[in-house]
């Protein structure tokens, strides 16, 4: 190892809570990037801080219990879900034709969804997973789908990604709310990893058209149909997201 | 400056608090708690920039005596671990729930800062404010809360989140 500037404790922890100078953080990062033992700290805060994110941040998205609402003489203030029903419908009426919304999303949609939830925690869990990011690898591909198909009791496909630079890993099982639930796993060629997460839908889903939820800095691209319901976890940006939840759609709808 | 203002805060009010408490109709009170006494003392804060870190004093002001207070009663010393399938979040996966029962042994200090910091994303001296702690001493108990909670979840909590090395 060449010698290296003297970082301190304290200022990994700055790394990670985004404290530090524009300067001091780039030589943190590259002192990082010498030093695996520190870089293994700042990965585990960093998971920390997600994790805590992604049990906490659906609260901000809720709607107050009436006695704060009621606490306060102004109304507080409320996203417009009118519009994001406008959206809805449209995409409904859209149909088959594969018309989906693109740039035009502006509102970040918030519905309470708890296999959203399991999907971003799943994402969470196992895309940050070094060593058994899956159950059963790419290799295996027709086995995977095969096994999940009939977990799950109904057909599943893995939609092609390559376009978009992400290569199937595997997939693996995971407890659902009422069943089975399925998570398949991509991943891009420098490391970056997306999910589709699948569960049975149970009463508590409605069917959906494609809707987007944000989860610390995590897009959550969802949609349920008939049977199933269908979280794209990744952190890309929403435009490529739901250029990949169309992808998705078609895979598993025809 | 108005309630809108102070409206806009709750919900990571209610983020804060229930991750802290774990108990949402305690966490709900410790809110309507905050608030009133926000709504007392409002005008005399004149500022908006810091409005935020002025509602997690109160916050925490409140929380504190209410701890004292409940130490007093049970005086058991340690904070209970409640059931973490009464929290309806994401409960099927272990790995969720052993995160929350770990935050959950940490010292209600360690707790207070791990989240401030990680969650809330206040800054060390807000958070140093919030808490009427020294910046350095925030940060010397960040980095001691961050080492046990992972000793926690790879030691006493559940397999799923022992790392493999």
């Amino acid at each position: 190892m060449s010698k290296s500037p003297i970082i301190k404790d304290e200022e990994l922890h700055a790394y990670v809570d985004g404290r530090l100078s524009p300067q001091r953080n780039a030589e943190v990062k590259a002192y990082l990037a010498a030093n695996p033992e520190a870089a293994e700290k700042v990965r585990v805060y960093q998971q920390q801080n997600q994790m805590m994110h992604t049990l906490f941040d659906r609260v901000l998205h809720e709607p107050l219990p009436a006695k704060l609402e009621n606490m306060l003489p102004a109304p507080v203030p409320r996203r417009s879900y009118r519009a994001v029903a406008m959206i809805a419908l449209s995409l409904m009426t859209g149909g088959m034709s594969g018309y989906l919304l693109r740039g035009e999303v502006t509102h970040t949609i918030m519905v309470a969804e708890p296999f959203t939830g399991r999907a971003a925690v799943a994402h969470a869990v196992y895309a940050a997973e070094i060593l058994h990011p899956v159950e059963v690898g790419a290799e295996n591909e027709a086995h995977l789908v095969q096994w999940l198909s009939k977990r799950l009791g109904h057909q599943l496909r893995t939609p092609d990604f390559t376009s978009f630079g992400y290569q199937l890993v595997g997939g693996r099982l995971l407890p659902g709310d009422k069943g089975a639930a399925a998570q398949f796993m991509y991943q891009t060629g420098d490391g970056a990893r997306l999910t589709l997460y699948v569960s049975v839908k149970d009463s508590g889903m409605e069917q959906t058209a494609f809707r987007v939820q944000e989860e610390n800095g995590q897009q959550v691209l969802y949609w349920v149909d008939d049977n199933l319901g269908f979280a794209l976890v990744g952190e890309k940006g929403r435009n490529q997201m739901l250029d990949m939840a169309r992808v998705a759609y078609q895979a598993m709808s025809f | 400056m108005n309630y809108h203002t102070l409206a806009e805060h709750i919900p990571s009010l209610r983020r804060y608090a229930i991750a802290l408490l774990h108990d949402r109709n305690r966490a709900d009170d410790l809110v309507q708690d905050t608030l009133e006494r926000a709504m007392k003392k409002f005008s005399l804060f004149v500022t908006n920039s810091d409005l935020r870190a002025w509602l997690f004093t109160i916050m925490h002001n409140i929380f504190i005596n209410q701890i004292s207070r409940r130490r007093e009663v049970m005086d058991t010393g340690d904070t209970a671990v409640q059931d973490p399938s009464a929290y309806n979040m994401a409960e099927e996966l272990i790995v969720a729930r052993d995160f929350i029962i770990a935050l959950q042994q940490l010292t209600d200090e360690q707790r207070s800062i791990i989240l401030l910091i990680g969650l809330e994303q206040l800054s060390y001296e807000e958070t140093a404010r919030v808490l009427k702690l020294p910046v350095g001493t925030v940060m010397s108990r960040l980095a001691r809360a961050r080492e046990r909670l992972h000793a926690l979840l790879n030691g006493e909590a559940g397999p799923q989140l022992r790392r493999v090395k």
